[in-house]
């Protein structure tokens, strides 16, 4: 998700200074997107250039409101018709640290297995305590993706040990040094 | 003091070349008001545990403690009573009593503690509206669906009051809102100051869990601890 979508969707539901988006922003991810009031406002700055929402007169104490264009309507419409890709997500670390992990000599993987589960397993005890302290619907969904994640993370990771535990490695062919390619190439 | 603590125990099923090594030289305890999970593939040696726990069988090496009597040294009628008094089982098969209704099933355990059925009934009544059971008092366990029966079993498994609750995967046959009413009840009654003990392999389950530890060939290999150091992750390259 971008903070431009987020804008939109908060803008829809009326005229908002920066101050104001900002503190609801955060409150309905639930404080798990912390945003600086600069973000807020360069923002802000790059929807009215492209013409998504329009900047009001100033109030008596000096802020400035704005409000949501057609245009902005729009574009908020589609980002929630569209689906986001699995492209469109950051690459997942934790894949690509076990991956190295079981091709790099020395480490101990099932180690690292289990100490990512056991990290993984601490932030769903966490999150499953923010949940029984209950809250409101949206909060709770924003909760519910993030014990979701973890959950499929930790089965990811139950699968990574046994197969780790079933892995045979196969005997790699030693590499032909670039120099013997060469020299058999200029030979054919 | 702990409710509940193993000392080195060990546990073999098996004889000759079928001999299994369910549990290895594990080391325990929960204190009352503290829920553990516990983790691990199957055959981990996660229900041998539990079992263990429970005095439903005895081990080969090292010690049971509930409430500080060791399992080991009791009589066969003193570990029925301990087992009737102090424990509270929520285990996979249900053991519901075909000829009472629902409602009496879960009144048993107050009955035998000397509660009147008077005032056993409106306990069983709440504890039913509990896991969402309003209304089933009367049905006999044949009339209900197996997530209802299973709904039973733990209601009457948690309106006692037990020192000590072992759960082997509770929410089993249970849709995730029902199987999370079922979480939330054992853990009000551990809150209330009762010891727990949860084994599951779904780790959202065992989120509910205050520590959660997991089982490797009948081993703890780990518990939801401290971060370990990074050197100890590179112990292969020494």
């Amino acid at each position: 998700m971008s903070i431009r979508h987020g804008l939109l969707a908060l803008l829809e539901r009326g005229s908002r200074y920066g101050y104001q988006l900002r503190a609801e922003f955060e409150e309905s991810t639930g404080g798990t997107w912390p945003l600086n009031v600069g973000q807020v406002y360069t923002t802000l700055g790059r929807l009215e250039r492209d013409g998504l929402v329009r900047g009001m007169p100033e109030s008596d104490g000096g802020q400035r409101p704005y409000e949501i264009t057609d245009a902005g309507r729009a574009e908020l419409a589609l980002w929630f018709a569209t689906p986001l890709s699995q492209a469109d997500r950051p690459r997942d670390e934790l894949a690509i640290k076990l991956a190295l992990a079981i091709t790099t000599p020395g480490v101990d993987v099932r180690a690292v297995v289990q100490t990512q589960r056991s990290a993984t397993m601490r932030s769903l005890q966490e999150f499953t305590k923010l949940k029984q302290a209950g809250g409101e619907l949206p909060w709770l969904l924003v909760l519910e993706a993030m014990i979701f994640q973890c959950e499929a993370e930790s089965r990811w990771l139950d699968h990574c040990e046994s197969a780790l535990v079933r892995h045979r490695p196969t005997v790699t062919p030693v590499t032909q040094h670039i120099d013997e390619r060469v020299t058999a190439d200029e030979r054919a | 003091m702990s409710v509940l603590e193993l000392r080195g125990v060990s546990r073999t099923h098996g004889s000759g070349a079928n001999v299994v090594q369910a549990l290895h030289n594990v080391s325990l305890r929960v204190s009352p008001g503290e829920l553990i999970a516990v983790m691990g593939p199957s055959g981990s040696g996660k229900s041998t545990l539990l079992n263990l726990a429970g005095g439903l069988d005895a081990a080969d090496a090292g010690s049971v403690h509930v409430d500080g009597h060791d399992l080991s040294r009791m009589s066969r009628k003193e570990l029925a009573r301990i087992r009737r008094t102090s424990v509270g089982y929520v285990f996979q098969n249900l053991n519901l009593i075909p000829s009472l209704t629902a409602a009496e099933n879960i009144t048993l355990p107050l009955e035998l503690d000397g509660v009147s059925l008077r005032k056993a009934r409106p306990l069983a009544l709440n504890a039913l509206s509990e896991v969402d059971l309003d209304g089933f008092a009367d049905r006999f366990p044949d009339e209900m669906s197996g997530g209802q029966q299973q709904r039973v079993a733990i209601a009457r498994a948690l309106i006692a009051q037990r020192r000590l609750v072992l759960a082997d995967e509770p929410t089993g046959a249970l849709d995730s809102a029902t199987g999370e009413a079922v979480l939330r009840l054992l853990r009000t009654k551990v809150d209330e100051g009762a010891a727990g003990v949860l084994v599951t392999h779904e780790a959202r389950h065992a989120a509910w869990a205050d520590r959660v530890i997991f089982l490797r060939d009948g081993s703890i290999v780990d518990s939801s601890g401290p971060l370990p150091s990074a050197d100890s992750l590179l112990t292969a390259r020494a």
